[in-house]
C-alpha cells in the first residue's frame, strides 16, 4: 500500500461513526463472521495442540530434571525477539502458503511460553517438598504426577493461558499468507471497506478477550484448593 | 513533431541472475538494496519502537510513582493491562483508524499502550522491593519521603524497571513489524510486501527478518548493559 493508496482510505478515517458501521457490519453478517471465526480457531487449536504435545512434556521433564535452564530460558528470549510476522514469512518460504505453515508458525510461537512456564513451574517446586516425596518412597513419576505437578499447575497453566492468547491473537496476521479466518477480511479492505476491517477486528478482539477469561475460568478450576486461598505463596514467575 | 529516435524502454540495469532464478538468498541483492530498502527500514523501526517506549516509559513512572503512593490504583491497573495485552496488535492499529487516521501517531498510540501494560507492572513491583527494615532504616537517619524514594526505593528497584525496559523493548521491537499492515514503514513493510508477492521473494524476507531479529536482541544487550553501569552492585544477582 502507498502513500496515494494511504490518502484514499484516510478520507473516510478520522470519522469515529465508521466505529457504528463496523457494529452493522458485524450485524448484517452474523454467520460468515461466525464462519470466519471457526476457521480461525480451528488454525489455533491445531498450532495449540502441536505446541502442546511437544513443548508441556519437555518443559515439565526438564523443570523435573533441573536441567536445560539455558534451553528454557533461551526460547523465552529468542520466542519474544521473534516477530510472529518473520515467522510467518519465513516458514512460508519452506512450507508454503496455507493452513500447514500457518500451523506450524503459531505451534512454534505457542511453545515458547508453555516450555518457559511448564520449565520454572516443575523447577521452582521446594526441593523440600520433593525430597519428602521421595522419602516416602514416590518415584520418579509418582513425585512428578502428585506433588509437583499440582504445586507447579498455576504456573504451568498461566504459559498454556499466554500461548492461547498469543495463537488467537496472531492467527489473523497469519492471514497474509492465506491463513483463513477473521484476519482474510483485516487484510482484505479493497472487499470489505474499512467497516469491514473495523468489524473484523472487534470481532479478533473479542475473541482473544473470549480464550483469555475461558482459561483464566479453567486455570481457577484446576488450581489445586490449598494453593487457592489467599495468603499461600505461589511459585514465582 | 518529435520523432522517436531511441527506443523508450527505460534501463533497469543488468538483472541480477541470482534474483531471477529465485535463489534462496541473494547477497548481491541485500547490498543493492541496503541504502533504498533495508537501511530505511531499520532507521524507521527504531524510531517507532524508540518513541513508543520513550513516551511510554515516562507515562509508566509517572504513573507508578503516583500509584506507589496511592496503593488502591494498582489492583485496577492490573486487571486493565491484563486485558489491554489480550488485544491482538493488528485489531488494536485497526481499531484506531476511526480516531486517529492512517498514520505514524495511530501506530505509536497502540505501541505505548502495549509497553505502559508491560512497563508499569514492573515499575510498582521495583518500588515495593525495599524491605521493611531498610525504609526503617532510611527514616531512622531522618529522610524524608522524598528522600527515600530517590535514594533507597528507586536505586533498589533498578533492577526490576531494567527487566521490564528489556521486555518492552523487545515486545514494541517486534510488534513494531505489525505496523506495516498499516504503514509503509519498519522493517514488517519489506517482509509485507515480498510475502504479497505471488512467489514471496525469499531474500527480502530472510533479510529484514534477520535485521528485526538483530535488532531486538542489540536493544536488549544494550539495556542489560546500561543496567549495569547504574547499579553496579546487582551485578552478581541477575544472570
Amino acid at each position: 500500500m502507498g502513500e496515494e493508496a494511504a490518502r484514499v482510505i484516510l478520507a473516510d478515517a478520522f470519522q469515529p461513526h465508521t466505529f457504528l458501521d463496523a457494529f452493522r457490519f458485524i450485524g448484517d453478517h452474523p454467520v460468515f463472521l461466525l464462519q470466519k471465526a471457526a476457521e480461525q480457531l480451528e488454525l489455533s487449536g491445531a498450532a495449540l495442540g502441536i505446541a502442546l504435545a511437544v513443548a508441556l512434556p519437555l518443559g515439565i521433564v526438564l523443570g523435573h530434571f533441573h536441567r536445560g535452564s539455558s534451553l528454557a530460558v533461551g526460547t523465552s528470549i529468542v520466542g519474544r525477539a521473534l516477530p510472529s510476522l518473520v515467522l510467518i514469512g519465513v516458514l512460508l518460504t519452506v512450507l508454503g502458503v496455507g493452513f500447514v505453515n500457518n500451523m506450524v508458525a503459531l505451534a512454534v510461537l505457542a511453545s515458547g511460553p508453555i516450555l518457559t512456564n511448564a520449565y520454572q513451574g516443575v523447577d521452582a517446586v521446594d526441593r523440600d517438598v520433593v525430597e519428602a516425596a521421595r522419602g516416602m518412597g514416590m518415584s520418579h513419576r509418582q513425585t512428578l504426577a502428585r506433588v509437583e505437578l499440582p504445586l507447579a499447575l498455576p504456573l504451568l497453566f498461566a504459559g498454556i493461558r499466554i500461548a492461547a492468547v498469543t495463537v488467537v491473537a496472531t492467527a489473523p496476521i497469519a492471514a497474509i499468507a492465506g491463513g483463513g479466518g477473521l484476519g482474510d477480511i483485516i487484510v482484505n479492505q479493497a472487499s470489505y471497506r474499512l467497516e469491514g476491517v473495523l468489524g473484523a477486528s472487534i470481532c479478533v478482539m473479542a475473541l482473544s478477550a473470549l480464550v483469555f477469561v475461558l482459561f483464566l475460568g479453567v486455570q481457577r478450576l484446576l488450581t489445586p484448593a490449598g494453593l487457592r486461598r489467599p495468603g499461600v505463596e505461589l511459585p514465582r514467575a | 513533431m518529435i520523432l522517436a529516435s531511441a527506443p523508450v524502454i527505460p534501463s533497469f540495469g543488468k538483472p541480477d541472475p541470482c534474483v531471477t532464478q529465485d535463489h534462496a538468498f541473494c547477497w548481491g541483492w541485500v547490498k543493492a538494496h541496503w541504502g533504498d530498502t533495508l537501511q530505511p527500514a531499520l532507521l524507521q523501526h527504531l524510531q517507532l519502537a524508540a518513541i513508543a517506549v520513550g513516551i511510554g516509559f515516562a507515562i509508566a513512572f509517572a504513573a507508578g510513582l503516583l500509584a506507589h503512593r496511592r496503593r488502591w490504583l494498582a489492583h485496577p491497573f492490573g486487571i486493565v493491562s491484563a486485558l489491554v495485552y489480550t488485544i491482538p496488535s493488528l485489531a488494536l492499529f485497526q481499531l484506531l483508524v476511526p480516531f486517529t487516521g492512517i498514520g505514524t501517531a495511530t501506530v505509536e498510540l497502540a505501541l505505548v499502550a502495549y509497553t505502559l501494560v508491560i512497563l508499569l507492572p514492573n515499575i510498582l513491583a521495583g518500588l515495593d522491593a525495599a524491605g521493611e527494615d531498610v525504609l526503617e532504616a532510611a527514616r531512622g537517619v531522618g529522610y524524608t519521603r522524598r528522600q527515600i524514594l530517590w535514594r533507597v526505593e528507586l536505586p533498589l528497584a533498578v533492577p526490576t524497571i531494567v527487566a521490564g525496559l528489556r521486555i518492552a523493548v523487545v515486545s514494541t521491537i517486534s510488534i513494531a513489524t505489525i505496523a506495516a499492515f498499516l504503514l509503509p514503514k519498519g522493517l514488517g513493510y519489506p517482509i509485507f510486501l515480498a510475502l504479497r508477492e505471488p512467489t514471496p521473494f525469499r531474500t527480502e524476507i530472510y533479510s529484514a527478518g534477520a535485521l528485526a531479529v538483530l535488532l531486538a536482541l542489540a536493544a536488549d544487550f544494550a539495556l542489560v548493559m546500561l543496567q549495569r553501569g547504574l547499579v553496579p552492585w546487582a551485578r552478581r544477582q541477575r544472570a
